[in-house]
């Protein structure tokens, strides 16, 4: 083993750190060190999108990042989007449109959605598709998981003027 | 896939990079976005002794305007031209490479220095008459795009020096047309046109046409210049000109295509981004 550098990483909030090589990968960082298997390794070859991962809220595929590039950085899992005890709107619509059959590309199609979502809180059918470029699906045909990242979207739109309705 | 061994540091300013990349020698690489090094690293195609990462190195991302001129941070990624509409063309292209997150990743300058004829901006750089400032240990020195690619995946920079900025011409009011032909969205160009067009009353007063794919190097499409310059643009003069879009091209053949269906593509590509850039189509 070569020289091993500290590496200090910020993921889901809680702040870690390592003692690793410089050519540890993020996503093997993620799941080998810290046990968030929820980011997977599909094609290790920057195609797939099956390790995307938010980088200060952008989606970035973590097998194309070492883990020593992430210093400073908040880095996002599909275990962050969760919150007290409620999925992500998105969690919740891939979950009642069906938006996975193996489930092994939904953590990084959730990713890489929420990062449009993001951006843009009201895609078209086609901004869904042109987003999702980066990532495959095996099992679905694609067809659920751009109808639960529309229909994430109305929600997520709901609960914004729900919210805007309250403080009002 | 893991890449091999190799030491890391991420120096604080361009000075202790430069020095930093001089002292690793010849197997010293630096790491932008890493988004075509790792890969290659991973894949052992490339094993450096040292990565200097420029993660730390201040003031080389970002995009400004000011004196006709726009001026674009080596570290600026991909995505943010994306979202820089003004940025005409090079928005345009840059919008085209792979899917989100290798644009929020990959980099105008490791781009440019990767020197990749594929890749999409550098062939945009050369029509935009773009020019790249570069930092090495015995100072600075600026290289036009059109000077900048001097072989397969080779460039002008030396091994330490640093490429700092890129420095492009304001087009405003040129119209553009960037068209790229891929087999899946997320693939790098079979081939790609871009295109630049400054027309007063309908007459194309200068254009100018980079090829992307098209040989060892990226290329501009002379031939095409000279047929359109001083012309009517309608489009049978696109077409016309459109036609000599290959002319002295020597395209390699790969997987997904002969040479002759590459310069086919040249042409028809080239027509197409043409229109766009005289607003004949949209
Ligand atoms: C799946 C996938 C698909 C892709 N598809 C496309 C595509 O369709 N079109 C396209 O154009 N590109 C594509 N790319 C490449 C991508 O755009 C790269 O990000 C880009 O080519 C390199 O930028 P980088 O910042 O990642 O550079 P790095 O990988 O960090 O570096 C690349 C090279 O440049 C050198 N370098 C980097 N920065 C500097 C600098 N400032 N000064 C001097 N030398 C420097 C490095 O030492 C290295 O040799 C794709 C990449 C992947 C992984
Ligand atoms: S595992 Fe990273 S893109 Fe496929
Ligand atoms: S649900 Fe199986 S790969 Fe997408």
């Amino acid at each position: 083993m070569s020289k091993t550098v500290p590496v200090h990483l910020r993921v889901n909030g809680v702040e870690h750190q390592l003692d690793a090589e410089p050519r540890l990968l993020l996503v093997h960082a993620l799941r080998d060190h810290l046990g968030l298997t929820g980011t997977h390794v599909g094609c290790d070859t920057s195609n797939c999108g099956a390790c995307t991962v938010h980088f200060n809220g952008q989606p970035v595929k973590s097998c194309t990042v070492l883990a020593v590039q992430a210093d400073g950085v908040e880095v996002t899992t599909i275990e962050g989007m969760a919150k007290d005890g409620e999925l992500h709107p998105l969690q919740e619509a891939f979950w009642n449109d069906h938006g996975l059959q193996c489930g092994y590309c939904t953590p990084g199609m959730i990713m890489a959605a929420a990062g449009l979502l993001e951006r843009n809180p009201n895609p078209s059918e086609h901004e869904v598709r042109h987003a999702l470029e980066g990532n495959l699906c095996r099992c679905t045909g694609y067809h659920n998981i751009v109808k639960a990242v529309l229909d994430a979207a109305k929600t997520k739109g709901a609960t914004v003027s729900a919210q805007r309705e309250v403080s009002a | 896939m893991i890449p091999a061994e190799f030491d890391y540091t991420a120096p604080a300013s361009l000075e202790e990079a430069i020095s930093a990349l001089r002292q690793g020698g010849e197997d010293a690489k630096l790491l932008a976005g890493g988004h075509s090094l790792l890969p290659l690293m991973k894949l052992r195609l490339a094993a450096p002794s040292l990565l200097v990462d420029l993660r730390r190195v201040p003031g080389l991302a970002g995009v400004a305007r000011g004196n006709g001129t726009w001026r674009i941070g080596a570290l600026t990624p991909h995505a943010v031209l994306e979202h820089t509409p003004e940025l005409g063309v090079v928005s345009a292209a840059a919008a085209t490479i792979a899917d989100p997150q290798v644009r929020n990743r990959g980099t105008i300058g490791g781009s440019l220095v990767h020197g990749d004829p594929a890749s999409d901006l550098p062939a945009v750089m050369m029509a935009c008459e773009a020019s790249v400032t570069v930092q090495g240990p015995s100072g600075q020195r600026t290289i036009p795009a059109l000077e900048l690619f001097q072989g397969y995946m080779e460039t002008a920079l030396a091994a330490d020096e640093v490429l700092t900025e890129v420095r492009m011409p304001v087009l405003d009011g040129w119209g553009f047309g960037y068209e790229k032909f891929n087999r899946r969205s997320e693939d790098w160009a079979m081939v790609a046109v871009s295109a630049v067009v400054n027309a007063r009353d309908g007459t194309c007063e200068d254009v100018r046409v980079g090829l992307t794919n098209m040989g060892s190097v990226p290329l501009r499409a002379p031939a095409v210049e000279e047929a359109l310059r001083g012309k009517q643009l309608d489009a049978e003069s696109i077409a016309a000109a459109a036609e000599q879009a290959a002319e002295g091209t020597d395209p390699p053949a790969d997987l997904n295509a002969s040479a002759e269906y590459k310069r086919h593509l040249a042409r028809v590509l080239c027509r197409r981004a043409l229109e766009k850039a005289a607003g004949l189509s949209s």
